[in-house]
């Protein structure tokens, strides 16, 4: 489409525009909107309203809640949240991946082990997941590194004694915040597979074809050709599992792992009876990290369309 | 699981780049090719023509392997491809083994398969640097080298997406040279092209010809394969059915299903 002050025919065509045929800006009174107004109106009403609710109404107590919100271990908190969010979300990728390639290998006993893997870290419900996780020390006391089924290979040699190397207490192990972020991560695995697996697919398969030709191996095919190709595909839904797993952390406060953000907010709030201030300030707070999340999303999104972007040149001249 | 024929033809002209024995290949039921024999000397330009479904494609991709052989052997630059022969067995070879003989062979595709995340020095330089380990300032010099060659000194900062057609096949062609292959192997590599940009593709490859490059192209330009072509292959439903000089089979084909597809392509 041409924009209405060029000529009319556009400047590709051979044709010569014709001097004497009116070439002006179309001046016609545009179509109005009426009911667009009226809408605004409505909701500007309804905002005023709002706004004045939050100002007059005692139980936001905002000096309490401005108080507290940055209260040293609400702060913690916002730490605590945000690395176990990044945290389980980069151990989820890298296990997504992992899974991923085996789901694509061809592999049956890769396949299968893939498939298991996602069904039960899919069908568990992340809350249940993450208090299981919370008691795994009952179900072992200690965690010990040697050889498999020792006891019986030494009874076998009519010896008695194991072959562990070493141990230690599951429960110094499995923290709190260890078994929550082992729940998040193991689970965010599972999403993560499936994402990568569809990015994956979506590579056109001449790229691997012609990445073969040259005599990369699969390995660096996967890595330098399709991976990269796939993150377009992968990286948009990722956003958004990042931004579900930032919400989701306050399901560590079942494992339990109390220096968690909601745990301490909540906490504050119960024991000064102010709870509603402090369900404001957890709002407030997962939409800052949120918000936070979505500019680095931005900026990788950028990162992998290097096509698309104004900044092209730097890009090819960091990879000279 | 590969039948293999039973004895192993080594290849024993010195001059023979490729040489495949006997090569079949089937798709579940489906037999592709059917019994292969041909040689490539070093140094000649082979093409390839025959109708849609022949094979032609199949065969291209049995000689770097990236289709396996259901039976028969092949034979580049006297080394077995895909397999390794000790004490009158096969072993197939490793992935990274196949990727190593690959290394030798350039193979430039019907849709041109450049890799759309990297630019055009990028695309060049990535096997160099990846799979030989060249440093990355030699790679690049390297390739300004063939991007001049093949005539885009100026877009080695371009994405594949901002090329025309046969820019892209042409950034293809010094992708596959940056290797350093002793073969080249051609896909159709002007169908997929506008008619005013085959031409452009095709002065590449004659130069590349003219270089002394050994060359397999399946092409349909019967112009090219007259003036560049040193040898004439004719497959139709797998088989080999008429092969020489392109002079000769093109103006006086010997069998009648050539001269029944030459009539329908000239
Ligand atoms: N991966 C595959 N699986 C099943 N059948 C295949 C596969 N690849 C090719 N074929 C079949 O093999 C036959 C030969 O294909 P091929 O691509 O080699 O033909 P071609 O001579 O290159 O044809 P064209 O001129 O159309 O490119 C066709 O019938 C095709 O459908
Ligand atoms: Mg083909």
């Amino acid at each position: 489409m041409s924009s209405p002050n060029e000529p009319a025919g556009g400047p590709e065509k051979v044709q010569t525009p014709d001097p004497d045929r009116s070439a002006g800006p179309i001046t016609a009174v545009p179509v109005r909107y009426p009911e667009r107004w009226v809408a605004a109106g409505f909701i500007l009403l309804l905002a005023a309203m709002f706004v004045h609710m939050l100002f007059t109404n005692d139980a936001f107590n905002w000096p309490f809640m401005f108080g507290n919100m940055f209260s040293e271990p609400v702060v913690r908190g916002v730490w605590v949240t945000l690395s176990a969010t990044l945290l389980s979300m980069a151990i989820g990728i890298v296990l997504g991946i992992v899974l991923a390639v085996m789901r694509l290998s061809g592999n049956p006993v890769l396949v299968s082990v893939s498939w298991l893997y996602t069904w039960f870290f899919r069908g568990v419900p992340r809350l249940v997941l993450a208090v299981l996780f919370g008691n795994l020390a009952i179900l072992y006391a200690t965690i010990e590194f040697g050889v498999p089924f020792d006891t019986y290979i030494m009874a076998a040699f009519g010896l008695e004694g194991d072959l562990r190397f070493f141990s230690i207490d599951a429960r110094t192990l499995l923290s709190g915040y260890t078994a929550g972020l082992l729940a998040l991560s193991l689970s965010e695995g599972a999403y993560m597979a499936e994402i990568i697996r569809a990015g994956l697919q979506s590579v056109d398969k001449g790229q691997t074809e012609a990445a073969q030709a040259l005599g990369m191996s699969r390995a660096k095919v996967l890595w330098r050709i399709t991976l990269p190709q796939a993150m377009r595909v992968v990286i948009p839904p990722t956003g958004n599992e990042t931004i579900a797993m930032l919400k989701d952390t306050a399901l560590l406060a079942y494992v339990p792992v109390t220096i968690e953000l909601f745990y301490q907010l909540k906490a504050i709030g119960t024991q000064s009876y102010q709870v509603f201030p402090m369900l404001v300030a957890a709002c407030l707070w997962y939409l800052v990290i949120t918000s936070v999340l979505m500019v680095g999303q931005y900026f990788i999104e950028r990162r992998f369309n290097p096509s698309q972007n104004s900044v092209r040149n730097r890009v090819v001249g960091g990879a000279h | 699981m590969a039948e293999i024929s039973e004895n192993p033809v080594p290849p024993g002209d010195a001059d023979a780049l490729v040489v495949a024995d006997n090569v079949h290949k089937r798709f579940g039921r489906l037999e592709v090719l059917r019994g292969i024999d041909l040689t490539v000397k070093r140094g000649e330009v082979m093409c390839v023509i025959g109708p849609s479904g022949s094979g032609k494609s199949t065969f291209l991709r049995c000689i770097n392997h990236l289709e396996k052989l259901s039976a028969g052997r092949l034979w580049v630059n006297g080394e077995l491809m895909g397999y390794r022969q000790k004490g009158g067995r096969l072993y197939e070879l490793r992935d990274h083994e196949i990727a190593a003989q690959r290394r030798d062979i350039g193979m430039v595709f019907q849709r041109f398969n450049l890799f759309p995340h990297l630019s055009v020095l990028g695309n060049v330089i990535e096997a160099p640097v990846q799979v030989k380990r060249v440093p990355r300032a030699q790679a690049t010099e390297k390739a300004m080298e063939l991007l001049e060659k093949v005539g885009l000194p100026d877009k080695a900062d371009a994405y594949p997406e901002q090329l025309s057609g046969g820019q892209q096949q042409r950034v293809a062609i010094a992708r596959a040279l940056a290797m350093e292959p002793s073969l080249m192997l051609f896909d159709e590599p002007t169908s997929a092209l506008d008619p005013e940009l085959v031409g452009e593709v095709l002065d590449v490859m004659r130069d590349l010809a003219e270089g002394g490059m050994t060359m397999v192209v399946v092409t349909h330009e019967m112009g090219f394969a007259r003036e560049v072509g040193d040898s004439l292959v004719f497959m139709d439903e797998g088989v080999v059915v008429e092969s020489g000089d392109p002079r000769d089979v093109l103006t006086d084909p010997g069998h009648e299903r050539t001269q029944a597809f030459l009539s329908k392509v000239l």
